[in-house]
């Protein structure tokens, strides 16, 4: 390995003539700055401390399925800034690492800032080489300053600079500090754009094996299509079998594809092992040369507070206690604040005492015509209806939900959680890595259904979506359900046991029943970190918009549609086609109005219990509250999983959910009787 | 009983195809005569119509010659480093080499592996059946640490490429000094300054070698 002495790249990087001419409103336009990095290294927050204000965030940072652009102002220039999911570096492994390399590979992204972790540099510098090969124009970020100060860990950015060849800046950006040296670079870099940093870069930190040489040159020869990395790259991601660089070559370079292939097929025939695995190797051979003068690592690790909480966290002794403890936290901030005194005092006290009669009386006086006032007023109505459960139901139990979410997700305690359940996971077909939309889904289990792509198998998908419909109720309905069964401790405890055994036990069967590989666990556990105010807020903020956006709409729609129902008398038919199923069930008919319901939003469903908890016997509310919370997926459920996994599974799930939660609602209303149980 | 190296190579050739590749034998056209009478003559191997296979006796002595190869190829790629190289030309010489019983040591030594650098199956011996550790292991799966003891990778495996990805995602790399924290409910290893929880299987694929050996 031979590392020539610096050759400056700042030749390249002198002001050139935009080819895209002027700054513009419109992102596309506007020089590019793209994020990238391993998971958890603080991607999101140097996003959202480039836009600033600018942000226009459309994920779920963390599990980041899906990229947030922005714009951001550096100096007097306006610029677009992407950041991309975690990756661990261009080979992928993960559909997120598809999307994060595909922005790399499309986008041209003028400046490629790479998040690191400072005191993990060995382990993430091999994606920066990585980059570095690719002909990207890189600045190297070692973030993190703060955690690998108070460890010990010394880093000498200077020397790394000039080992490199890209400009390396550090900084700890929970904390604020470098940002401003690095918008500097990044100003800098973002100026200089142009096209030929897609040359090769000269400095080279490192030569493969020679049978890799010769077949990277002679396919850097044969090709002739255009590029947004160094061939050098895409040749070495062909000789690795990337299939999508191979469809990207295909498409490139058309009828030259065959000798490439044969190129890289005959040159992968000369090694015992795979060539991802010799270029990793090599990779860190070359990372180690470069980090020995560069890093310096303390004789001793520190271990404090932090450490001794993470080993807590991780014993089942021990876990499972924590688990609890936290449940409970969340139950009386998510379950007693939210669900009850807020929601008590925006619809009692709000909606009930102020808008509604407030509405009704304004409509009453307007509009002569009952059937348009019952549109937006009186029982179901838009305002009276739709609004009031966004505003007053959704909005609290939610919005408490997501910032309790956002505050776990951010001390890092979720991977720590799919550690101590993967073995339980495993049962059900999938691995600990599924506790991440699980635990989501009981905040919003349309969410979830998306963040099930972060699995990494089809099977796995499947199986959480499926999952996620049948058993795991999301805030709203659970909110309402607690408060169903509140004065009711006994009848809690069985439901949770009842829905807890359904998901086990239909999962197991599920898993075994589609075929399909062993899922494999693995995950990385960051260091337990206190989350900080200002990030927990944009999480619960992006969150709580992404709500809205996608879920109000469906409930206006779902208010103007039992309108119509009403209108029609089709109410009145579905109600009456329910009726003997809710008998057979056992429950009193009234509840045929709540199921109906239950199509539209599950909490509907569960709210229009309340009216009847009057008539119902414990067992009638057992029984009504579990085949509610196993019934049908909502709308906007439905049309995600439509979305995600097509629309043979959407349909096969809620075929397959429909008589299954009344059968489990029939055999445990008969099996009450049977036992003369008087609850 | 002794048997020139083409027949031996045969031999080989002749459980890899009914091992390996499921089939019956090997057909007329492709047998070299010669080794062909010489493995028919010592009772390793039977004509049937047009099909040489192997008899029971041969099948052992086959399995045999391919753990020696098998060994060889992964003591010269984890102890003596030599994985940039295609490795079958020197593991066709090494088992020559490696006579029954030191190959029961090296297998000890090299913690009982199951596979070879290529991936493919290295027949259990003995001493793999009784996972006997008289020599001190060298090198053992991860899986099989005590928590809190460390050592540097040796070696990972190779043949499914999901978790091979996986592992080098991580940083899971020979050379890389792991330390293992946990063993339940999940295994929690430290690489440098990161952790990372893997499930058995995965543990089970990375070889480590013990420190203070």
């Amino acid at each position: 390995m031979q590392i020539p002495a610096l050759k400056n790249n700042t030749a390249s990087n002198q002001p050139t003539a935009s080819c895209h001419g002027g700054p513009e409103v419109d992102t596309a336009g506007l020089p590019l700055i793209a994020i990238v990095g391993n998971p958890n290294v603080g991607k999101s927050v140097l996003f959202n401390a480039l836009t600033g204000a600018y942000v226009t965030v459309s994920n779920y940072p963390g599990t980041t399925v899906e990229v947030s652009r922005g714009k951001g102002r550096l100096g007097s220039n306006e610029v677009g800034v992407v950041d991309t999911p975690g990756m661990y570096g261009l080979l992928l492994i993960t559909e997120e690492e598809r999307i994060a390399r595909r922005i790399l590979l499309k986008d041209r992204p003028d400046v490629v800032v790479h998040v690191v972790d400072a005191k993990n540099l060995e382990r993430m510098l091999p994606m920066t080489l990585q980059l570095i090969e690719a002909g990207l124009s890189v600045i190297l970020n070692l973030n993190l300053m703060d955690e690998a100060e108070r460890m010990g860990v010394q880093v000498d950015a200077v020397a790394l600079e000039r080992a490199l060849g890209v400009p390396v800046v550090t900084t700890a950006l929970t904390l604020g500090r470098g940002i401003g040296q690095l918008k500097e670079h990044i100003a800098a870099y973002a100026n200089g754009r142009s096209a030929d940093k897609l040359s090769n870069t000269s400095l080279r930190t490192h030569r493969y094996h020679t049978v890799i040489e010769e077949a990277l040159a002679e396919i850097e020869n044969t090709m002739s299509g255009s590029y947004q990395m160094s061939r050098r790259e895409i040749a070495l991601l062909l000789l690795q079998d990337d299939d999508e660089i191979v469809s990207l070559v295909r498409e490139q370079e058309g009828r030259s594809t065959n000798e490439i292939l044969c190129i890289a097929e005959s040159a992968r025939a000369r090694f015992s092992r795979p060539i991802s695995y010799i270029v990793a190797r090599k990779l860190q051979e070359a990372t180690q040369y470069i980090l020995q003068p560069a890093l310096r690592l303390p004789e001793r690790r520190v271990s404090g507070f932090a450490e001794w909480l993470s080993e807590a966290m991780m014993k089942p002794w021990s876990g499972l206690p924590i688990l609890l403890l936290s449940l409970f936290l969340m139950y009386e901030f998510v379950g007693v604040l939210g669900a009850q005194t807020l929601v008590d005092f925006l619809e009692g006290s709000v909606f009930g005492e102020y808008i509604n009669p407030w509405v009704n009386q304004i409509l009453s006086t307007l509009i002569p015509w009952l059937v348009v006032r019952d549109l937006f007023g009186g029982q179901y109505g838009i305002i009276t209806l739709g609004v009031r459960y966004a505003v007053a139901i959704i909005l609290p139990i939610v919005g408490t939900f997501f910032i309790a979410f956002s505050i776990i997700e951010d001390s890092g305690y979720l991977p720590r959680l799919a550690m101590l359940v993967d073995r339980v996971f495993k049962k059900i077909g999938l691995n600990g890595r599924a506790v991440i939309p699980m635990v989501l889904g009981f905040g919003c289990d349309t969410m979830a259904t998306i963040v099930t792509r972060t699995l990494e198998t089809r099977r796995e998908r499947l199986l959480s979506t499926f999952l996620l419909a049948l058993a795991i109720p999301c805030s709203a309905q659970l909110g309402v359900m607690l408060g169903l069964l509140a004065g009711r401790p006994d009848l809690l405890g069985l439901w949770i046991a009842i829905v807890t055994g359904v998901f086990l036990l239909v999962g197991f069967l599920a898993a075994k029943l589609m075929p399909g590989e062993q899922p494999s666990f693995y995950m990385e556990l960051p260091p337990l970190r206190i989350p900080t105010f200002t990030n927990v807020l944009v999480k619960t903020y992006t969150r709580m918009e992404w709500y809205f956006r996608e879920v109000f709409p469906v409930f206006i729609l779902a208010s103007v549609f039992i309108w119509f129902g009403q209108l029609t008398g089709l109410f009145d038919l579905l109600v009456n086609t329910l009726l003997p199923i809710v008998r057979w069930v056992g429950l009193p008919d009234e509840t045929a109005v709540a199921f109906l319901f239950g199509f539209f939003r599950r909490d509907y469903g569960a709210a229009g219990l309340y009216d009847l908890l009057g008539v119902m016997s414990g067992s009638q509310l057992l029984v009504a509250t579990t085949t509610l919370t196993l019934f049908v997926p909502c709308i906007a459920q439905f049309s995600v999983t439509l979305k995600e996994r097509g629309w043979k599974t959407a349909l096969a799930i809620s075929v397959f959910i429909f008589p299954f939660a009344f059968l489990v609602g029939g055999l445990l209303s008969r099996l009450l009787v049977l036992i003369g149980a008087r609850l | 009983m002794k048997l020139s190296e083409n027949t031996e190579k045969l031999l080989e050739i002749l459980w890899v195809t009914i091992e390996e590749e499921d089939k019956t034998g090997l057909q007329k056209k492709d047998v070299v005569e010669d080794s062909g009478d010489e493995l028919v003559q010592q009772g390793l191997a039977e004509w049937k119509g047009n099909t040489l296979s192997p008899t029971p006796m041969g099948k052992l002595e086959a399995a045999r010659a391919i753990r020696r190869q098998r060994l060889g190829e992964r003591l010269l790629a984890d102890v003596l480093i030599q994985e940039d190289v295609l490795l079958d030309d020197h593991g066709c010489h090494m088992e020559h080499a490696l006579f029954d019983g030191i190959d029961e040591s090296i297998c000890t030594l090299l913690g009982h592996p199951s596979f070879c650098p290529h991936g493919r199956p290295i027949p259990p011996g003995e001493c793999c059946r009784q996972m006997r550790a008289t020599v001190g292991k060298l090198i053992t799966p991860l899986s099989q640490l005590h928590s809190m003891q460390s050592g540097d990778i040796a070696y990972t495996k190779m043949n499914n490429q999901r978790h091979l990805q996986k592992l080098m995602s991580m940083g899971v790399l020979p050379g890389v000094t792991i330390k293992l924290l946990h063993r339940s409910p999940s295994f929690v290893f430290e690489a440098g300054y990161s952790q990372f929880a893997v499930d058995e299987d995965i543990a089970a694929d990375i070889y480590v070698r013990l420190n203070g050996l």
